[in-house]
């Protein structure tokens, strides 16, 4: 077992308001190891997005890490100043967010911005940047890269902006990738185009991906493990064809029945009844208990850590007694 | 059977031109957006019919041209064997609106903020006189809410106090209110989650079959429309491309456009699929390609394809725009 790329240990988000404070990840752990794909996948509120945020250090203030740690190659990198931080984003961590028109900035031509990207973080000289800054182009399928790397963001439509985000964020060969539902914003032809363009790109690089989205689909193709994210917990973790195939926890069962398919008919979608609670009314116990099929007095009042499921872990009180039933 | 919503060559074309002064002065010609261009369709009573296709196929304006939010530029919309264009007075007029009802994408947008949801439901009630007092007025709302999944008592909250599939069962809840026996439907679960996207498709579904509703349902989401359908119109561009039964569609798809968007789409069950996307993007509506619009991305484009637009031809039952199929050039199925 290789020493993993990024260990995220406890992690703890909290936002103060005047009300107290909310709690918005509480207790998330997971490893990346070099060159893998981890797909991160909840729905809108889990905390998916803010585990990413808190990783590259963008963590909107008020937020604030409380507790836990995030380890780059074995350095914790969540408690370092401003500047340093700002060194490692970008050289060992690129970032990709939904929006590819809010993360370029619209007054420089592309070829600016990736010149700027790849001479801060890498020795090389104006001539050598740009000429990198063609090669990414090329490589993220942009046709005539030499003539369009002299314009403007508005000048490229949706899909071809996402792929100038991606040689943005592998600009520097940085050994780990966060990105953020880039495929949302984009039609699903151009969808198709972006998830192949990045899964290949990064194979190539050698990067490690964290990739959060809220599209099972996409998990399913692009991704080697996947962590299920539910009220600022990870619920269930593990290879991406056991947590869809079989998955153990009894969120990650409805949210599976409840996605359309497309090679059955079913006369009623499985659908788990209410909503993710609020950050300021989580539940006792089991953030899921609530709304669980299965639920019983111990979810109530004990919260489950992430337990043995089969190849997967899920924190679910269901495997306990498994686990205790087989002893 | 009888067809409740006969579309005949519908076509809506928009003037994006620049201002007078600018055209004067820079030289701009006028130009003009062909959203819809010849679309012709028809639902089934109790049905409900599908359109798909990517962001500017011109699907929501099809909506929009079906309740009467836009006029069309040409062609007609037949609702119950009465041509919506006709002449009528007011009476006439507010029955046939009583008849039909829109439930949009947004219900964050949708829904004035400032309106308890008792007034938002039962404002097409007051608007169609439908409740002759203030205490059936509520029960009517009351007994709507119950028939979305949610309690009475919650006419008297606003709605921010609701998630956003709360909110879009108000919303379905208030085109309800007029009795309709047709519903339009723009993408009414794009905006919300997966688990919270079932509850309401489940809901659509019960409502259909207790009410005997039909319903005209857009997404791009070609897995919703495979579970909500039973006939789906393919779009491309204004243009409708493909139009066959749900089971047709899906086993077999004919036209390269709905093969690319059907190769496209993640599937879950579908772990480490190894895929050849299709190249380019969807061209700018103001200047569409010559002949077919989708050539320039199309694997069997020829000569032809670039000259001569395609028009939809019934191959068993199955409409599709397309020279290749025609020609027995794609193999199909």
């Amino acid at each position: 077992m290789t020493e993993p790329l990024l260990q995220v240990k406890n992690l703890r988000v909290e936002f103060p308001t005047r009300r107290g404070n909310l709690l918005a990840l509480d207790d998330v752990s997971f490893d990346i190891a070099p060159g893998e794909i981890l797909g991160v996948v909840g729905e809108s509120g889990a905390g998916k997005s803010l585990t990413g945020a808190a990783i590259i250090g963008l963590l909107e203030p008020p937020g604030r890490i409380a507790a836990g740690e995030v380890r780059l190659e074995g350095a914790r990198i969540d408690n370092l100043p401003y500047e340093r931080m700002r060194a490692i984003r970008g050289r060992k961590i690129g970032a990709i967010f939904q929006d590819p028109l809010t993360s370029l900035n619209p007054l420089y031509t592309i070829g600016r911005q990736l010149v700027e990207t790849i001479s801060t973080h890498l020795p090389m000289n104006q001539a050598q940047a740009r000429e990198r800054a063609i090669a990414l182009l090329k490589e993220t399928g942009i046709p005539a890269a030499e003539a369009r790397i002299d314009q403007y963001p508005h000048q490229f439509s949706g899909g071809m902006r996402q792929r100038v985000v991606i040689a943005l964020a592998l600009a520097a060969q940085p050994k780990l990738i966060v990105a953020d539902e880039p495929t949302t914003a984009l039609d699903v032809s151009i969808q198709a185009q972006i998830i192949t363009l990045l899964h290949r790109v990064c194979r190539e690089h050698g990067a490690a991906v964290m990739l959060v989205t809220h599209d099972m689909g996409v998990i399913a193709e692009t991704c080697d493990r996947v962590a299920v994210m539910y009220a600022g917990r990870i619920v269930e973790i593990g290879p991406v064809d056991a947590v869809i195939n079989a998955p153990q926890h009894p969120y990650t069962v409805g949210l599976m029945g409840s996605i359309p398919s497309m090679d059955q008919d079913r006369p009623r979608l499985l659908q788990i009844d209410g909503s993710m609670p609020r950050l300021n009314a989580i539940p006792a116990g089991c953030a899921f208990n609530p709304r669980c099929p299965h639920a019983f007095d111990r979810c109530r009042t004990e919260r489950p850590d992430l337990l043995d499921a089969g190849v997967s872990r899920a924190a679910c009180w269901l495997h306990a007694m498994e686990a205790k039933a087989a002893a | 059977m009888t067809s409740l919503v006969q579309v005949n060559d519908l076509a809506k074309v928009f003037d994006v031109s620049a201002p007078w002064l600018n055209r004067v002065i820079e030289r701009k010609p006028r130009q003009f957006v062909h959203a819809v261009d010849g679309v012709s369709f028809a639902i089934q009573r109790g049905k409900t019919m599908a359109l798909v296709g990517e962001s500017g196929c011109g699907k929501s304006t099809v909506a929009r041209l079906l309740v009467g939010l836009y006029a069309p530029t040409r062609g007609d919309v037949h609702f119950d064997g009465r041509d919506t264009r006709a002449p009528m007075n007011e009476v006439e007029t507010r029955a046939l609106r009583r008849r039909m009802q829109m439930i949009f994408q947004d219900p964050y947008a949708s829904l004035n903020p400032r309106w308890k949801v008792l007034d938002i439901v039962a404002e097409p009630l007051r608007e169609h006189a439908l409740a002759q007092t203030e205490a059936q007025m509520r029960e009517s709302v009351g007994e709507l809410l119950r028939s979305v999944g949610l309690a009475p008592a919650d006419m008297e909250k606003f709605p921010h106090q609701f998630s956003g599939g709360q909110r879009q069962r108000i919303s379905i809840a208030r085109a309800l209110a007029t009795q309709p026996e047709f519903l339009v439907c723009d993408e009414p679960t794009s905006a919300l989650d997966v688990s919270v996207q079932a509850q309401v498709l489940n809901i659509m579904k019960e409502l259909q079959r207790d009410r005997g509703l039909t319903y005209l349902f857009i997404s791009h989401n070609l897995a919703v429309v495979r579970h909500v359908s039973d006939q789906v119109g393919v779009m491309y561009l204004g243009r409708l491309v493909e139009l066959a039964d749900k089971a047709e569609l899906f086993a077999r798809p004919r036209h390269p456009y709905t093969r690319m968007l059907l190769d496209a789409i993640p599937d879950v069950r579908k772990t480490g699929r190894r895929r050849t996307p299709v190249q380019g993007e969807v061209p700018n509506p103001l200047n569409p390609p010559s002949g077919c619009t989708f050539h320039p991305r199309c694997p069997h484009a020829n000569a032809r394809c670039s000259a001569e637009r395609p028009a939809l031809l019934d191959f068993q039952g199955i409409l599709v725009a397309c020279h290749a199929v025609e020609e027995g050039r794609i193999s199909p199925g």
